[in-house]
């Protein structure tokens, strides 16, 4: 049987960096298609990446590790990574995990490209 | 707790199922009179339970069975929700079962924090034949510490 792949995600480059806008709930089934889109937009060696979250209700620990895991290698590598556009409940989990104070969260994109 | 589940589902230990799963139960919460936002953190903290089966109990196989148990009381005469997701895998022992350190920021090992964090009671043990229980309980706030909730919230 196929299984439709309900995340979307795009990502466009502004100036230098790129905005990666994942569309649909990231869960266990998903955050591997997030994965390889970071690490594709990463492959490019932008300064910023932005992960645009205004498209995502739903969000569990898979997820989270996700974007834990591109603050890593944005680090790594030198380049900024910032998170915009966070919905309550995708906030709740970072405020649960206590990670609303590690990551760069700004309100929308452009103050994320700021 | 001697009543039957309301609810009793099973379920094979794919992740695309995950989503109807934790639709059916924030739906529920909902009705026994959680807030939207507790109702939504209930949904996240079984999903996280039954993620870490998927990951860990059946390391990943997807046709590993879970049966997920619901009871609309967190205790006898007590206003909440009981949840109850048994599986067949890998036992181990409920004491090591703990979540990492927050400190220490790693991808992964969020999940029973997370559980712990949002419900009122997490409680793993061994199954009789196979698998582990995790038994869940989140009691309904009174009217005014639910209002108080919301106004934090908002």
């Amino acid at each position: 049987m196929d299984e439709p792949d309900d995340i979307q995600i795009s990502s466009e480059t502004i100036g230098a960096a790129v905005v990666v806008r994942p569309v649909g709930d990231i869960d266990l089934s998903r955050s591997p298609v997030l994965r390889e889109s970071i690490r594709s937009a990463l492959s490019d060696g932008p300064g910023r990446l932005v992960v645009d979250l205004a498209g995502v209700d739903y969000m569990d620990s898979s997820g989270v590790a996700t974007l834990v895991e591109a603050m890593q290698l944005t680090k790594r590598g030198g380049h900024d990574l910032v998170l915009c556009s966070l919905t309550d409940r995708v906030r709740s989990i970072f405020e649960i995990a206590r990670l609303e104070q590690v990551f760069r969260i700004e309100q929308d994109v452009d103050a994320a490209l700021a | 707790m001697n009543q039957p589940p309301a609810i009793d589902i099973s379920l094979r230990s794919k992740p695309i199922y995950l989503a109807g799963t934790r639709e059916l139960i924030v739906g529920i919460a909902k009705r026994l009179g959680f807030s939207d936002q507790l109702a939504a953190q209930i949904a996240l903290a079984s999903d996280e339970a039954l993620a870490n089966v998927i990951n860990h109990g059946y390391g990943r196989r997807e046709d590993g069975i879970i049966h997920v148990l619901l009871w609309p009381e967190a205790e006898p005469g007590v206003k909440g929700l009981r949840l109850v997701i048994e599986d067949e895998g890998v036992q181990i022992d409920p004491d090591k079962i703990c979540g990492r350190d927050l400190d220490d920021v790693k991808p992964g090992g969020l999940g029973v924090h997370i559980m712990r964090e949002v419900m009122d009671i997490v409680r793993y043990e061994r199954r009789d034949q196979a698998g582990m229980r995790l038994t869940m309980i989140k009691r309904l706030p009174a009217p005014e510490q639910k209002e108080a909730h919301e106004a934090r919230s908002a």
